[in-house]
């Protein structure tokens, strides 16, 4: 047993702390009334080394492991939840699979570039009938010849208005009634591919949501990323992985919500004392510390078993849905101690209220985290 | 070119910092590199980068310092030495530019680049006191630097003016905010930075016997700066307020 970082998770830590605080921060809550994509900060995170930071050195990644991950993420994510999930859904659902299951040839031509932050990394499994219920994809592939003829529509997809190419879940084919879900990588600009950009969401403002519509798209033969007929699994590992991410988004948020919290309750004075010396708000901010450090040993635990080589379907769901489920109660205890001045925008606990949603929802719901829980319990 | 920059391990000043036993209590501060100290190790790795040679951080600290150590061989540093004094009770900045001197003597160095000033003592003494001990010009508060050979032109900061100066190497300088903008650690730097050398030598290894580097100061009390009160606004008329300013500077204040 050893809870410490290492150097290297210390070192990232640290960096990732300043370039937050530093870079992301200050510009968070206009780019948030703006709905302004952070691409300069990805820039400079790029230019860092960052984007692609858990893949190998070979396609230009960063060699650093899974906990290092989550804490880029949770640094991201304290400054500004928008660049959190940015960043998050870049490497896990973008970056991850094509790694996992892409030829030597595939990782070259997609890896490289998401690794180099050339291009952001996006993952197409959502669809208006479907997400963790694959079986209602309606999005479909056909083989004519040697190309992929792709058709149907997809919907809540981050990033991809910033991805030169992306891969997309489409069914290749009908054995005994059951659906076959394969995953084709299809470039962005391909005729036919159409990404729209018109989202209005609760929150996560200035990141990039978006519909993906196909029309007839080809794709060679080649473009099929792993094994035809083994797409829905291959995307339920990949979202073991992703679940990690917003568990460390959640971890994020809460942190910075606590924290302002906190600070207002040491300084806000009312019936001549601070709010910090009322044992009701003292309780409050108790609980949003416990729960916050449950939350990240949690992430890093799940974190910790991915870079094993263990199996971590189990705790990257409760992480993900303890951490989101943490993170909405302290989010919304921190608007309360901030009275009427947190229902303003002014005093950000708002933003990190509105963000704080998305992760009971995104890469399945806590209802779906309930199930993959059970599931492995053995129910 | 050999540049060497000289580095303090100093507590974050912007982080909570609690007093125990009348010294800084260890392990509720937070340790970084001296800001200043960023300042000079940018500049090493980019004349480093522009006229090739080698950067050599180094530090007198204790074994906790190998971290800040680490950090400057992510930014870009070549080597690293981290001189260990813990056996030292006390010393002050007469030990530590003694301790620096020993081993530069050793060394072949064109530039050595330190801060101005530590944020902890604030003393800025260890550069010039290195500079003096090494029989080099020294050139503090640096703001510019640019070198030709073994000519350097700097400019200095002044008390808010500019000061032009022309010297050469070997030289000793100190670095001001406005030098440059410390990058932040790479990834790639991170992850390298564990394979870079660190030596560690004792003061046995530089033949340095403790009491000819025995501090010249006592510390006599550490404490916090006094709790800041709430201030107190006047109002009235002008000439009321002025009058009524004028009383409580003499009589409340005491500063007239």
């Amino acid at each position: 047993m050893n809870y410490a970082l290492t150097d290297e998770q210390a070192m990232i830590q640290k960096m990732m702390k300043e370039f937050a605080d530093e870079e992301v921060a200050p510009g968070a809550e206009q780019r948030d009334k703006d709905k302004a994509f952070p691409l300069e900060i990805f820039k400079k995170l790029g230019k860092l080394g960052i984007m692609g930071l858990p893949f190998p050195e070979q396609y230009g990644g960063g060699g650093a492991d899974t906990i290092s991950f989550a804490i880029a993420v949770e640094e991201l994510s304290r400054a500004c939840g928008s660049t959190g999930i940015t960043y998050s859904a870049h490497v896990s659902l973008g970056g991850a699979p094509l790694y996992l299951f892409g030829t030597e040839e595939q990782k070259e031509k997609y890896l490289v570039p998401i690794c180099t932050g050339e291009s952001f990394g996006a993952f197409g499994l959502t669809e208006p009938n479907a997400g963790s219920d694959a079986g209602g994809t309606q999005t479909t592939a056909k083989l004519e010849g040697d190309q992929w003829v792709i058709n149907g529509s997809k919907c809540y997809i981050t990033n991809a208005s910033y991805a030169k190419h992306l891969a997309l879940t489409a069914i290749t084919g009908n054995e005994h009634g059951k659906k076959e879900i394969s995953a084709i990588i299809v470039p962005t600009d391909a005729k036919g591919f159409t990404v729209i950009d018109n989202y209005e969401k609760l929150g996560l403002h200035s990141s990039n949501t978006t519909e993906l519509v196909i029309d007839g798209v080809t794709v060679p033969k080649e473009n099929l990323l792993g094994k035809q007929g083994e797409g829905f699994k291959q995307f339920l590992i990949t979202l073991d992985g992703g679940r990690i991410g917003i568990g460390a988004m959640a971890v994020g948020i809460a942190q910075a919500a606590y924290d302002r919290a906190l600070a207002y309750a040491n300084e806000r004075k009312q019936f001549g004392s601070t709010l910090s010396k009322f044992q009701a708000i003292q309780f409050k901010l108790a609980d949003m510390a416990m729960k916050i450090e449950l939350a990240r040993n949690m992430v890093y635990k799940a974190a910790w078993l991915k870079d094993q080589g263990k199996k971590f379907s189990k705790e990257a769901a409760m992480a993900k849905l303890y951490a989101s489920e943490s993170c909405m109660q302290i989010c919304s205890e921190a608007v309360q101690i901030h009275g009427g001045y947190g229902y303003m925008r002014d005093y950000q606990v708002e933003r990190f209220f509105r963000d704080a949603k998305l992760t009971e929802i995104g890469e399945g719901t806590s209802e779906v985290q309930r199930m993959v829980i059970a599931r492995e319990i053995g129910c | 070119m050999n540049l060497f920059v000289i580095l303090k391990r100093t507590f974050d000043t912007e982080e909570k910092i609690s007093i125990a036993n009348g010294a800084i209590a260890h392990d509720s501060a937070e340790y970084i590199i001296n800001p200043y100290d960023e300042y000079a190790i940018e500049e090493a790795i980019t004349l480093r980068d522009t006229h090739g040679g080698e950067v050599t951080v180094v530090t007198v600290g204790t074994e906790e310092s190998e971290k800040e150590l680490r950090t400057a061989l992510a930014m870009g540093a070549d080597k690293a030495v981290l001189i260990d004094a813990e056996e030292l009770d006390h010393s002050d900045q007469f030990t530590t530019a003694a301790i620096l001197a020993t081993y530069f003597k050793e060394q072949e160095f064109d530039l050595i680049l330190g801060g101005n000033v530590a944020i902890d003592n604030g003393t800025g003494q260890v550069g010039p006191r290195l500079a003096e001990l090494l029989d080099i010009p020294q050139v503090t508060t640096i703001t510019k630097l640019e070198i030709n050979g073994t000519d350097v032109k700097i400019e200095r900061d002044v008390e808010g003016d500019v000061e032009k100066i022309e010297t050469s190497l070997p030289l000793l300088v100190t670095a001001q905010q406005g030098l440059n903008e410390p990058r932040y650690p790479s990834l790639p730097g991170i992850m390298k930075a564990k394979k870079k050398p660190l030596e560690t030598l004792e003061l046995d290894d530089l033949d340095i016997d403790e009491d000819d580097v025995e501090a010249k100061t006592k510390t006599i009390e550490v404490y916090l700066p006094a709790k800041k009160e709430a201030g107190k606004i006047l109002s009235g008329e002008l000439n009321d307020q002025v009058k009524e300013l004028v009383s409580l500077l003499r009589s409340e204040a005491k500063v007239i």
